[in-house]
């Protein structure tokens, strides 16, 4: 079993949520420490930024320690971000988190592939 | 004057209304600025000839990593997120960066250069009648068409210029608001179906917002329903040019053709409509 730090994308706050398959944009942020067993749910900074939310999401997990990523299609920006910063990423559907705790922990969950094209955080 | 052709809905006409306009007060040696610099076309229509171009810039930053300590600082007062500071590794994500020169200014260590980085391109040349011409072109990859236009709107290759015909770009977002934003007259271009009143009804509210007058052109007439008209009829905008949805003029756009070229009766009308919208705003400009 892997012991880490993982942050999952969540849409809301309620008791088992469901994944949320945006990053830079989503609500919230579970984080789940895998060696102590501590759980705390964080409101996403960049939910409402105006421009560059996933760089900007990327940088806080990264500030705050996270090791792995569980989320749906993190955008390019966000990649990159969290590959310099040597944060693992991986890319699921939107299953309840507990499910998705113990496809991680089994080792069943795929790495996310940097997706080609440019973020989505720019003005139009 | 400065009219901008604008719409909401895209393909309802805006280049066909525009370049038929500029054909038809050609003695009045229009500029015609083609602001869909994504996808510019109006030179299919007037088919200029480019004389002079130019570059558009915008300046990002570029780290020197032998005197940046990583404090962060830059990453910290950067508010498009375009730089993101990982321990003493920096990132720059220039696609994100408006060039507002906040990290440069703030760097402690001075670590920071502002470099290049080409957004675009202007180009300008005299046209049919002695039209001048002028557009802008978004580089393939830069997301960001705002710039170019404000870069082509400031241009001035011809010099003091009267009267300015403005294509605008679909929708109502940025760069249309740019493209309107200090114009005297606001034509909006649309088509009587359910997308062309839903659209027009967009790009009336930001006209207004903008506090520019605005007028109609209902192109392919006969389509759809009565409702765009009862709009404008409800909010007091008028409805100044008809275009009739025919398989004539549909072909001679599609052969890349000027309206008013094919079809010369409509020389009148389109100059008519100038001289309309310029009594319109001779009246605005009397009641203040």
């Amino acid at each position: 079993m892997y012991k880490m730090k993982l942050a999952f994308t969540l849409k809301t706050r309620a008791d088992n949520p469901s994944l949320e398959r945006r990053f830079g944009r989503c609500p919230y942020f579970l984080i789940v420490d895998t060696d102590s067993g501590k759980r705390g749910i964080m409101e996403n900074p960049a939910l409402q930024s105006q421009h560059g939310a996933g760089t900007q999401a990327a940088q806080f997990l990264v500030e705050e320690g996270v090791e792995a990523v569980i989320s749906g299609d993190i955008g390019p920006n966000a990649y990159s971000v969290l590959d310099a910063a040597g944060v693992r990423m991986y890319s699921a559907t939107e299953k309840p988190v507990e499910n998705l705790l113990s496809d991680f922990q089994d080792g069943n969950l795929r790495r996310a592939t940097p997706r080609g094209g440019r973020g989505r955080g720019r003005r139009r | 004057m400065i009219l901008t052709v604008a719409s909401g809905k895209g393909g309802t006409g805006k280049t066909t209304i525009a370049a038929s306009l500029a054909v038809a007060i050609a003695d009045e040696f229009p500029l015609y600025l083609d602001c869909d610099v994504e996808a510019p076309n109006a030179h299919i229509f007037l088919s200029p000839e480019f004389t002079q171009t130019q570059r558009v810039n915008q300046l990002v930053p570029s780290i020197d990593e032998t005197r940046c300590d990583g404090c962060g600082r830059c990453a910290e007062v950067c508010q498009y997120h375009a730089i993101v500071v990982l321990g003493d590794k920096v990132l720059v994500f220039p696609e994100l960066c408006h060039g507002c020169g906040s990290c440069t200014l703030q760097c402690p260590q001075r670590a920071i250069e502002e470099v290049p980085n080409v957004l675009g391109l202007l180009e300008a040349g005299t046209a049919r009648e002695g039209i001048r011409f002028a557009r802008g072109v978004l580089e393939i990859g830069q997301p960001m068409a705002v710039p170019i236009i404000r870069a082509l709107k400031r241009w001035g290759p011809f010099g003091d210029i009267d009267t300015v015909i403005r294509d605008a770009p679909p929708g109502v977002s940025c760069p249309v608001v740019e493209t309107m934003s200090g114009a005297d007259f606001v034509l909006l271009v649309t088509e009587p179906t359910p997308f062309g009143l839903h659209d027009l009804h967009l790009a009336v509210q930001l006209a207004g917002e903008l506090g520019l007058p605005v007028g109609v052109v209902v192109n392919r007439e006969g389509i759809g329903d009565g409702r765009v008209d009862e709009y404008c009829r409800s909010v007091n905008i008028p409805v100044l040019l008809r275009i009739p949805f025919s398989e004539r003029i549909g072909r001679a756009l599609a052969r890349g053709e000027n309206l008013v070229e094919v079809l010369p009766e409509y020389l009148p009308l389109f100059r008519g409509l100038y001289v309309d919208i310029r009594s319109r705003l001779i009246e605005r400009e009397g009641m203040r």
